[in-house]
This record gives structure tokens, sequence and C-alpha cells, in this order.
């Protein structure tokens, strides 16, 4: 692969990613939810082959089928099952004002970046900030989401921010973490998913401003 | 090779497959215990190995057993010993329709070993969010509302603060990455002269710091734990609240000790302190207002992560050695108290504060050991936890942090008080008069054994020396509180 061609490559993946996120936070329906985080997880597969690609490691792009299995199709299957028939609540925070709250987060990601200089100025080490920007975006879903479909969705862009930074920064963690973290990753969303059945049939819906009984 | 490593991890998981296997009545009731004992075996059997000057590796270095892996790993076998097995009274009720139940107290037993028997980071961080994995359903094994609302912000807030220590951790690797030696083997960036990037470790420190904080209960990441450790059942909550906070701060101290190498421990310190202050004054204020029972636990356990992550702050031998032992004697009296609030909740039906009088003429089998284990936690001598606290404030003002150190032991007054004040009313308060015609309740509800002996430890704990001394000073020399 040509370096121009790979810088490219880099960055159309980190930007799909980066506007899948957007879109996540930005739309809020639930329908919308399902696709735009396979997307991300296509994505994220991507710029894993990508690298595996430039780095001619076997290891990698075996990697990249795992994240397009896991990310792409199973975690965004597990999302709509827990989310059938049900409308998104209505956000702590209006559109106009997460547009403006994400505009000041990914301001936010490339300025706390700045330590990752170290690491060199190859086109991987310029996208590491949209890592970071998609952890911030998962906890703006997190604090303004009032629905538990919202928190999980929350967590998985969290989860993809992490991973992104991780193969973007050092190639990946080794094999025997990584496939710790999904299997862990994999377990926390199945109970999640098993939560919010249970909390559906507790409370008729999952609206979390029912959760409000625990409290000093 | 050294199957010593091997063998609790194995055991554990052959005893968890084989209660989910054959469910047999007497396999489901006692696979907590059988496990808990597994692990406080192998905890002394290595902690005697490491005296005798050995470090033990297994699997590729993967795991690996120096004084401080030793160490708590014994914690984690004589606080779940206590837990399990004083908890089994209340086994004939509910818990033997679950069949999941016991199989997931093995699961969590192993988790906890997992993590301090790794000497990889990585790992590490896989067993720590593994714990949550496996308590989720515990704690909403009552499934109340209260319950179910407690274990959904316990694995929501779980999960995202561990996923940010996540963040750190692979920034740490990253910064080995670029010195071209990629590692997350404590051991190995342990060493001098690794040349990490100190911009970088700064902020994978931090990162690291606030994600295993918030699994520790340190403020103001606390705010899932007093729901997570009031809706559990006893056991769980003895578990939850005597050893798996110190489990994660043990995650805390490791990078610690690798961020204090690089870039010195003034970033450290300040965060810690930070979360030290925070935790004792929320937890004091929040005890004395406090209606319920294990709510109030709860809190105490905050006080006590808040009183080691300052003896962590502090550094030194004689403050990491004196948090380490305020681990295992918080650990056992917490887990203690939590078994017999699990038998007052059981024979009074109850832990509302207001609710609970005159217990100690009432029930004394019950009030007794709960007055031993209250004594203990709030640093009563000849309790253990009055000499490690005692250590970590002479210690706090041999190294510089005087004014800190006073600050903390003001807070601490506001918690002592608060509890002393509670257990006051719990235990003497005069009660309505339909409890003067109850004959006096002499009975335990429960197994005695494993009270009697973890509140003997702590008391004795404080004037042991020889083995154990050696051990928290090789531990707290680990931890490069030798310089």
């Amino acid at each position: 692969m040509s370096a121009t061609l790979y810088a490219q490559a880099i960055g159309m993946c980190s930007a799909v990613l980066l506007l899948s996120a957007v879109l996540l936070v930005w739309r809020r329906a639930q329908a919308a939810a399902l696709p735009l985080m396979s997307l991300q997880g296509l994505a994220l597969a991507a710029l894993v082959g990508v690298l595996g690609i430039e780095a001619g490691s076997p290891e990698l792009l075996a990697l990249a089928l795992l994240v397009l299995v896991f990310k792409g199709i199973v975690l965004p299957l597990v999302l709509v099952r827990s989310s059938r028939g049900e409308r998104g609540g209505a956000p702590l925070i209006n559109t106009a004002t997460s547009l403006i709250a994400m505009a000041g987060l990914t301001a936010l990601a490339y300025a706390v970046s700045a330590p990752l200089a170290a690491l060199g100025s190859g086109p991987t080490v310029q996208a590491i900030p949209v890592g970071i920007a998609l952890v911030l975006y998962g906890f703006l879903l997190l604090v303004t989401g009032r629905h538990a479909i919202v928190q999980l969705v929350g967590f998985l862009v969290i989860d993809n921010g992490t991973s992104t930074v991780a193969f973007l920064s050092s190639g990946g963690v080794p094999i025997i973490v990584e496939l710790g973290v999904v299997l862990d990753v994999l377990l926390v969303i199945l109970i999640l998913y098993v939560l919010t059945g249970r909390i559906r049939d507790e409370f008729g819906a999952t609206d979390l401003d029912d959760l409000t009984e625990l409290r000093d | 090779m050294d199957l010593l490593l091997i063998a609790p991890l194995a055991l554990c998981l052959a005893l968890g497959i084989a209660t989910v296997m054959l469910q047999r009545a007497w396999l489901n009731r006692y696979a907590g215990v059988l496990a808990a004992s597994v692990v406080l075996v192998s905890g002394v059997a290595i902690s005697a190995q490491v005296l005798s000057g050995r470090t033990l590796t297994a699997l590729d270095g993967l795991l690996r057993a120096d004084a401080l892996t030793a160490f708590m790993l014994t914690i984690v076998g004589a606080v779940g010993l206590t837990a399990t097995w004083g908890g089994l009274a209340a086994w004939g009720t509910t818990r033997r329709r679950a069949f999941a139940y016991p199989s997931l107290l093995v699961a969590f037993l192993l988790a906890m070993s997992l993590a301090v028997l790794a000497d990889n980071l990585g790992i590490l961080w896989v067993a720590i969010e593994a714990t949550t994995i496996t308590t989720a359903f515990l704690v909403g094994h009552h499934k109340t509302r209260t319950a179910l609302e407690a274990a959904w912000k316990y694995v929501i807030l779980g999960s995202v603060g561990v996923a940010i220590a996540l963040l750190g951790i692979v920034l740490l690797y990253s910064a080995t990455v670029a010195t071209g030696d990629p590692t997350l083997s404590w051991t190995a960036l342990m060493q001098p002269g690794l040349g990490l990037d100190p911009g970088l470790v700064k902020m994978a420190a931090g990162l690291t710091l606030l994600g295993f904080a918030t699994k520790a209960g340190l403020a103001p990441m606390h705010s899932w734990l007093p729901d997570a450790h009031s809706q559990a059942p006893a056991e769980v909550s003895g578990l939850m609240s005597g050893v798996l906070l110190s489990v994660a701060f043990y995650g805390i101290l490791r990078v610690q000790a690798i961020t204090d190498a690089v870039i010195g421990p003034s970033l450290m310190r300040g965060l810690l302190i930070a979360g030290a202050l925070l935790s004792i004054a929320e937890a004091g204020a929040l005890i004395l207002r406090q209606r319920d029972l294990k709510r109030m636990l709860a809190y105490s356990s905050i006080e006590h992560m808040g009183i080691i992550a300052l003896a962590a702050a502090i550094g030194g031998p004689l403050a990491i050695g004196a948090a380490l032992l305020h681990m295992l004697g918080h650990g056992l009296a917490k887990s203690s108290i939590f078994v017999v609030s699990g038998r007052i909740l059981a024979v009074d039906g109850t832990t509302r504060i207001a609710d609970l009088r005159s217990l100690l003429s009432r029930r004394p089998g019950i009030a007794v050991p709960f007055l031993a284990a209250m004594a203990a936690l709030l640093g009563m001598p000849p309790f253990v936890l009055f000499f490690t606290e005692l250590a970590i404030v002479i210690a706090g003002f041999q190294r510089g942090l005087g004014w800190v150190t006073a600050a903390a032991v003001t807070l601490l007054l506001i918690a002592f008080i608060g509890l002393a004040r509670h257990t006051g009313d719990m235990m003497f308060g005069t009660s309505s008069s339909e409890a003067d015609e109850e004959p006096v309740d002499r009975s335990w509800h429960g197994p005695r054994v494993p009270l009697i002996a973890a509140l003997g430890v702590t008391a004795v704990a404080g004037f042991l020396v020889g083995p154990v001394s050696t051990l928290l000073a090789q531990a707290a020399h680990v931890l490069g509180g030798g310089q």
C-alpha cells in the first residue's frame, strides 16, 4: 500500500468512526442506533484491517475479522433486541445543545492528546484524538441519556473509542488481553441486556427516571 | 512453571464448572466455602514460598507471585472464607432455587485471585472487569425494584469506570511500544531506564487511577457503592466491601509504583490525597445522617478506602505496610459485620436503624459479634485497625504530610461519632414495649466459628511479628517503598 493511500484509508476510517458517533448523539432515536452502531463497528474493523495490511500482520487481520463479527454484527443485534418496541426518551439536553457540547468535546479531545505527540507523527498518531473524542461522546450519551438503551449505546461508544486508541497508538494490545477485553465487553452487554428486560418487566418501561428509590 | 500459582485458579474453575454441571444440593451450598478455602490455602502456601526467598512465576510470566501478591491472595481467601462460611445460614431460604448463584460466587473469587496473581496490567484489567460481571446478578439476586436499580447502576458505573482504566493501560502500552519493547508486565515496567515518555505516562496514570478508583469506591466515583453493597445478599456485600475494594486498590498500588518510578510521586500523591480526603469527608457526612444499617456499613467502607488511599499517598515502608495490614483487618471485620447484619435482616426483617433497638438485651448472640466487629472498624485497641491507623498517622507526619493527615484525622472523627451513635442506638436504645415480652434470644443464627476466627485474627494481628511483618516489609519493598 502506498503511503498516500495508507494515510487516506486511515483518515477515511477515522472520519466514519467520528461521523457515526456524532449521528448517534444527534439522532437519539432507537431505530437509528442499530445501523449507526453497526457502521461504527465496520469502520473500526476496516481500520484494523488497513493497519494489518500495512504491517503485513496476519494477527491484526484476524483481529479485524473478530471486530467485524463482534462489533459490526453481534453487539448491534443484542442492542436492537433489548430495545424492541420502545421509543427513545427525551434526553436531558436538546439537540442543539448536544451538538455544541460535541464540538467542545472534540476540541477537548485534540487538546488532551498533546502528550501523544511522543509517539511520532504518522497518520495513525494524528488520528488518535478521534478515539479520545469517541470516549468523550460516550460519556455525553451516558450522562444525558435518561434511557437504559442510550446508556448501553454510550458504553459501547466508549469501548469503541478505547479500541480505536489502542489500535492507532500501538497496533493493538497483546492478543490474550484483547480476547479477554472482547469477552468482558460481550458479557457486560449481555448482562445489561438481561437487566434491561427485567427493568421493563418491573417498571413497565426502561426510563431510568424511575430508578430513584435508592438515595441518601 | 509453578503449579502453586495455577492451582487456585484451576481448582476454582473446576469447582465452578462442577457446580453448574452437577447441580448437587451440598455442592451448591458449600461451593463458595470450598473455593475460598482453596484460595486461602494457596495464599498461605505462596506466602511461605515467598518468605523462603523465592519469586514464583507460571505461564510464561503471565502469572507471578511476590510478597504483595501472596499477601493479597491470603486476604482474598481469608475474607472470602469469613463471608461465605458465615453466610451459610441464609442458604435454606431463597438461594437454593437460584442455580447460578453458587457458580457466580466461585467465579467471583476466581476473578479476584486472577487479578492479584497476574503480572500483566491487561490481565489485571480483564480480571477486575470480570468481578463486575460475576457480581452483577449477585447484587440483583433479590430481584426487588431496589435490587434491580442497584444492579443497573453498579454494572453501568462499574464497567464505564473500569473502561477509563483500560484507556490508561492502552496509553501506557503505547508508551512502551514507542521504546521498542512492548510490554504490559509490571515487573518489566518497574525496571529502571525504560525511557518511557513522561507526558504519556502522566496521562496514562491519571486515567488508570480514575478507573480503578471507581471500582475501589473512592469519592467522587463511589456513587454506585452504597446501593450495590446494601442491596446484595449479606455474604456478597461482605465480599464486595471486605475484599473487592482492596483488590481494585491493589491495581492502583501497582500503577502507582510504575508511575512513581518514571515521573516521581507528586502526581499520584496529589490525586490520592484528593480522593482520600473527599472519601473520608463524604462518608462521615452520610454516616451521620444514615437511616439504613447496610448503607451505613457501605459508607464505612468508603471511609476505610479513604484511609488506605491516604497511606498510599504517604508512601514509604511504614505507611504501605500499614495500608496492607489495614486491608486485612478491615476485610475481616467488614465481612463479619455484613454477615451479622444479614442475620439481623433474617430475624428482625429490617435493616432500618430506627427499627432496631436494644439488640444487646434482646439478641445477645447477634449483638456481641456485631459490637466486636464495630469496635474493630472504629479502630479501638486491641484490634489491628487501631495500630494501622496510628502507623499511618505517624508516617504522615514523618513524611511531610502533617496537615493532610491532621485534616483526615479530624474528618475521621465525624465518621467515628456517626458510627458510634448509630451503633449505640441499635444496641442499647429503648425499644417499644412489645420487645420486653420476648424471651432473650441467645442464638447466633448461623455458624459461630468464622466470626470468632475472623474477629480473633483482627484482634491479635496487631501483635503479630515475625513472618507477617517480614512479608509486609517485602511487599512494601516491591512497591518501591524501600526508598
